[in-house]
């Protein structure tokens, strides 16, 4: 997918230039938010990424430029600040997502390929099928291979998310914010635990596996490979 | 010279001079005033005796004419400590007495009241006396007086004492100022060298407390317990570089060791695994950073930021319910009291964090030491007064008594938990955030194990 960076730090743009290139997307790079915003309004891209502090414009104030031009593409704003009322304020601006540096690759890359799927119909889903496992957001209710499968209502967020995002990779953070509502670092594997209680629920007695742990990344819900 | 100069301007010596001045002038007015009132007192006397002489001799002079008259003055004149009389005809010729002369206009001017006038006595040494003169029929002068030497030789016996007092004052003053002064300087002095010293870096000195409870005492207490209160600073101040140097460096050169091995290494896999493990060590600095920043920013901070109505036993039990698979993992069992709703205002995140960390710390340092007691965490979410309370026990070995307010410091880890992993900040940043919910952290003992509360004051309805 297309990427533009808007990012002023050269070296982190090169690298992350360079990363999202191997990782078979198609990166622009911006120095600065006024030619980031013009880049952004001209070209068709799947999703930004805006550093929050730029020369010439600010990020938070690109975004907000951009939303009054009526753009709609997701964006993920990248911090140093990192602070809770920061991400409160990048958020209303106008960001779909909000990273605080320093952050490791696959975070990033992770929430861009979530961030762009959001763009795609299918959004309104009420039921998500990833090989025979079935979830319906409607009755609640789940099933592999036609039998019921009981979830704690947690465990029903967890997958619902993980099954929105099949064939993505989800990293920890991503569900402690999405699943659990919290932006802190919780400093134990709390998210493990409980991906491989669900795991224990939706895998265990089935073939093959659906719930993958990426390693160094985070998990995935993949179907079985064709 | 230059010890003149420092004696002039010290305390001791001005406070003398206030003194001295201060007790002279008392002295002085003291004196003065008896002065004043024995010649008044003297004054009323002779003119007392003169006036009885008067009417004495006005009975000789009814009684027997100026026969008379001249003869009590003769009588009178010679008694030992006698009066002044003196007889005179209109133009200042004496009839009688013993006054040799005296001035005509003297004798017109003076009649009425007595007055005082200076005359020359039989031994022609110049003196004082109050005389009064009556005008007599017949042109004749009638002079009764008093010598007042008397007088003067009071005043000279009071002027006399008011010199003595006054050298005695000073010299009682000078003595002790100078003992005053010594002794006050040579403490001054102490207390000037023992800063000189501490300010030179050697924390441990104290100034002398000599035990007389004056407040030169009072003044050495609370400076020693100023410099214990550094002391203490000093220590907590050193040991936090010192945990900073240690949490820091460790993880940093585990990860140079590693990159370098990688580095060297010709196994492909080994190299990446070891890079994998540097990327860990990284996380773990940007971790322990993160942790560093939000204490800094939160004790900074001020609750009305993003405050919002949090309904406290709701968040309490949605930690929990995160937290209890881990706990489950590590064989401890969580028991959650949180009933109903116990509304709060404050920062939903930054409280579930504080509650977390409490939690994440009961399940890796609550363990209890003896391996067949299985761990159990208690949480619970109640109201005592208008605080309310969030507490976390475990029936660990508790933290002793004395390291309990240290353990709040940063980077402060006790001995026994150094080897579990952990960035040392956890409960600094409870109890910062307590602190910024206008609360604060209380450790305590469950018996066994350790009770934290954070202790959290709501608003009366």
């Amino acid at each position: 997918m297309r990427i533009l960076l808007i990012e002023d730090d050269r070296e982190t743009a090169a690298y992350l230039t360079k990363a999202l290139r191997e990782a078979g997307h198609v990166p622009d790079h911006a120095g600065d938010g006024l030619t980031g915003t013009d880049m952004a309004l001209a070209g068709e891209y799947d999703v930004l990424v805006v550093d929050r502090m730029l020369p010439q414009r600010d990020g938070l104030a690109v975004v907000a430029e951009l939303r009054k031009a009526g753009a709609e593409v997701p964006v993920l704003i990248l911090s140093a600040l990192g602070r809770v009322d920061d991400r409160v304020t990048g958020l209303r601006a106008g960001g779909d997502d909000y990273l605080a540096k320093p952050f490791a690759f696959s975070e990033l890359l992770a929430r861009i390929e979530v961030l762009a799927r959001r763009r795609r119909p299918g959004e309104s889903e009420t039921a998500y099928k990833v090989g025979d496992l079935e979830l319906d957001r409607l009755s609640h209710s789940v099933t592999r291979a036609g039998k019921a499968i009981p979830l704690q209502p947690r465990e029903f967020r967890l997958l619902e998310y993980l099954m929105r995002n099949a064939e993505k990779v989800v990293t920890r953070t991503m569900l402690l914010e999405h699943v659990w509502d919290y932006h802190f670092d919780p400093q134990t594997n709390v998210i493990d635990v409980h991906v491989s209680r669900l795991r224990a629920k939706i895998d265990k007695g089935f073939s093959p596996p659906l719930l993958h742990t990426v390693r160094g990344a985070g998990y995935m819900v993949r179907g079985p490979r064709r | 010279m230059a010890r003149g100069g420092r004696i002039v301007s010290t305390t001791a010596f001005k406070l003398s001079a206030i003194y001295l001045a201060v007790f002279t002038v008392f002295a002085l007015v003291f004196v003065l005033s008896i002065n004043f009132a024995a010649n008044r007192l003297f004054n009323q006397q002779i003119s007392a005796t003169i006036a009885s002489e008067f009417s004495d001799l006005a009975i000789a002079w009814n009684e027997g004419g100026v026969v008379g008259l001249i003869n009590a003055i003769d009588g009178r004149s010679n008694r030992p400590g006698a009066s002044l009389y003196l007889l005179a005809d209109s133009n200042g010729g004496i009839v009688a007495g013993n006054v040799n002369a005296v001035a005509t206009e003297f004798l017109a001017r003076a009649v009425q009241t007595p007055a005082v006038v200076g005359y020359t006595g039989d031994d022609g040494v110049q003196r004082v006396a109050m005389v009064q003169v009556v005008r007599l029929s017949g042109g004749l002068f009638l002079l009764v007086g008093r010598d007042m030497s008397e007088r003067e030789r009071f005043a000279e016996i009071t002027r006399l004492a008011l010199i003595v007092a006054g050298v005695l004052l000073l010299g009682l003053g000078l003595v002790s100022w100078f003992f005053v002064s010594r002794r006050v300087l040579r403490r001054i002095d102490s207390i000037s060298a023992t800063t000189r010293r501490i300010m030179a870096g050697d924390l441990t000195g104290r100034l002398e407390v000599a035990g007389t409870k004056d407040e030169f005492d009072r003044l050495a207490d609370s400076l020693n317990a100023m410099l214990e209160r550094l002391e203490a600073l000093m220590r907590g101040l050193k040991e936090v570089s010192d945990n900073i140097a240690h949490d820091l460096k460790t993880p940093l050169s585990r990860m140079r060791n590693r990159l370098d091995a990688a580095l060297a290494s010709a196994d492909r896999e080994a190299g990446r695994e070891a890079m994998a493990a540097a990327i860990e060590d990284a996380d773990q600095l940007i971790e322990t950073f993160n942790a560093l920043l939000t204490i800094a920013r939160i004790e900074a901070g001020s609750t009305d930021e993003h405050a919002d109505e949090v309904d406290a036993a709701a968040m309490v039990r949605d930690i929990v319910e995160l937290y209890e698979p881990v706990a489950d993992e590590a064989g401890a069992a969580i028991v959650v009291q949180a009933e109903g709703t116990q509304p709060l205002r404050g920062n939903r995140e930054l409280l579930s964090q504080a509650v977390a960390n409490l939690i994440d710390n009961a399940i890796k340092h609550g363990r209890p030491a003896d391996p067949a007691t299985p761990p159990s965490i208690r949480v619970s979410v109640r109201r005592d007064g208008n605080d309310l309370l969030i507490a976390v026990a475990d029936n660990g070995p508790g933290i002793p008594e004395e390291e309990r307010g240290r353990v709040q410091e940063r980077f402060v880890r006790l001995e026994t938990s150094r080897s579990t992993p952990g960035t040392g900040l956890g409960l600094s940043l409870v109890a910062a955030l307590a602190k910024l919910h206008r609360g604060r952290l209380e450790l305590t003992d469950a018996g066994p194990g350790l009770l934290a509360t954070i202790r959290l004051p709501v608003a009366v309805a």
